[in-house]
């Protein structure tokens, strides 16, 4: 069952990869605008492209999370998956998971390119890199509880990010931070720390508040 | 005691108890406010750094703990109303948000024109004006999502998951931002041999924190009597008070 929910999951990304891509695209063309609006100053953007990284990371995840229950929300196949033996939470965590990995992991490898363009240090890459894996899933889950409660509304994609920013900063500080000290050469292992066990309560704690959320939705 | 506590959950009842309670707030604040006023404005002697221009802090300290007190309201009754289904609690949650909002947003300013004297900079990327920017936006969510939904009571429960997510996430918030970076002035120590504040500071100050309490208090009362009008309008007592049959 959970196999074959995860493959449903991924078939599904598979038909839609034009969509899907959507996020990847977004996050490549934010981080590009950036040098246009500052300066292709390269020690300049050297001290700001872990920010610029995570902030527009960020947003492409936001921005991705708004299909993760739409069009089963349309369709009914939610409230088939509420009526099913296993429980919601645990098909929201798997749901949450399968998106990540064809919108979340592409964008974290996708980095490494965009590290390259802002003349971010090549030893840092891997605390990068690593900062993103922490920290994406993270704003899945976030995003996502965002997604369970905005999906029965038609505005719902304007007002997702409203509810969701405020929520993620600690995420984008220890995010930031990681790859920041990493720049400079200092250890980044407590900022990557924080990342890591901000992502085990958002995975224990966030298909809690989505499945109520879903709920809800389905409710009214 | 408890049969009247639950009979103050019955939104009429609450509707006739809130009615009389609310001037007697409403007047108390006032008399308290103004003797804080009184005691912060006069009685009390200047700062042997900042002057004259510490007094506003018996309008910013009163403010920003009523922000962050108007946000635990509003997030344990979001979680009464989420779990006992009582339909006042939503009430409480929806009317407690925009107070909040603007006890935060009073903070603010308050704290970014005490800033600009004393820090000479009206605004500084400093943890606990970080943290108190985030709870406005907070609340800023929270009263969105509430008035988003076309049903009310839809919209009461997701903006109440809305806030418990929040609370939960406020100390990390808190603490992510301390971490970050800090230029606001420590806690100041009130008793004991340490104390910083002579006593002809700090009671004004807590006096006018006891008034602001009772202006919110009393403000409640009034916001949720309009949401309980909102809510129950069209029920057969809300049509008897306003006169329609």
């Amino acid at each position: 069952m959970i196999t074959a929910l995860i493959e449903r999951d991924l078939r599904l990304a598979y038909r839609r990869r034009g969509e899907l891509a959507t996020p990847v695209i977004f996050f490549v063309i934010v981080t590009a605008l950036f040098p246009l609006a500052l300066n292709p100053d390269p020690t300049l953007l050297r001290t700001l492209a872990p920010g610029v990284i995570w902030v527009s990371a960020l947003l492409a995840v936001l921005i991705g999370q708004d299909s993760l229950f739409k069009t089963d929300y349309e369709d009914g196949s939610l409230e088939l998956m509420l009526l099913s033996p296993i429980t919601l939470e645990w098909i929201v965590l798997l749901r949450v998971f399968t998106h990540w990995l064809v919108t979340g992991l592409p964008l974290v490898i996708l980095s490494l390119l965009m590290a390259l363009l802002l003349d971010y240090p090549t030893h840092a890459l891997g605390t990068l890199v690593m900062s993103l894996f922490l920290g994406t899933p993270i704003l899945s889950c976030l995003g996502a509880v965002g997604a369970s409660l905005t999906v029965g509304l038609r505005r719902g994609f304007m007002l997702l990010p409203i509810l969701v920013l405020p929520l993620t900063v600690p995420v984008l500080i220890f995010g930031a931070a990681a790859a920041g000290r990493a720049a400079v050469g200092d250890t980044a292992a407590a900022p990557l720390y924080f990342l890591g066990a901000m992502l085990m309560l958002a995975v224990t704690l966030a298909p809690f508040a989505i499945a109520a959320g879903l709920r809800i939705s389905l409710e009214s | 005691m408890f049969v009247w506590f639950h009979r103050l959950a019955s939104p009429p009842f609450f509707y006739r108890f809130a009615e009389k309670l609310a001037p007697w707030l409403a007047w108390l604040s006032l008399l308290v406010i103004l003797a804080g006023l009184y005691g912060g404005l006069w009685l009390s002697p200047p700062d042997y750094q900042q002057g004259d221009g510490f007094r506003i802090i018996y309008v910013h300290v009163p403010s920003a703990w009523i922000s962050m007190l108007a946000y635990m309201v509003m997030a344990s009754a979001a979680a009464i109303g989420l779990i006992w289904r009582m339909k006042l609690a939503h009430a409480v949650s929806a009317a407690a948000a925009p107070l909040g909002a603007s006890f935060t947003f009073l903070a603010l300013v308050t704290g970014s024109l005490w800033g600009k004297p004393m820090w000479g900079t009206y605004w500084v990327w400093d943890a606990r004006l970080t943290s108190e920017l985030i709870l406005l936006f907070l609340y800023l969510g929270y009263i969105a999502l509430n008035h988003a939904f076309e049903d009310r009571r839809t919209g009461d429960r997701a903006s109440a998951i809305l806030a418990i997510v929040g609370a939960v996430n406020v100390p990390i918030i808190h603490f992510s931002v301390n971490w970050w970076n800090t230029l606001h002035q420590g806690p100041t120590v009130f008793f004991g041999p340490k104390a910083e504040m002579p006593p002809n500071m700090y009671i004004p100050l807590f006096i006018m924190m006891f008034g602001f309490m009772l202006f919110f208090a009393a403000f409640m009362l009034k916001r949720l009597q309009v949401e309980v009008l909102q809510r129950e309008r069209n029920t057969a007592w809300v049509r008897e008070l306003v006169g329609q049959s």
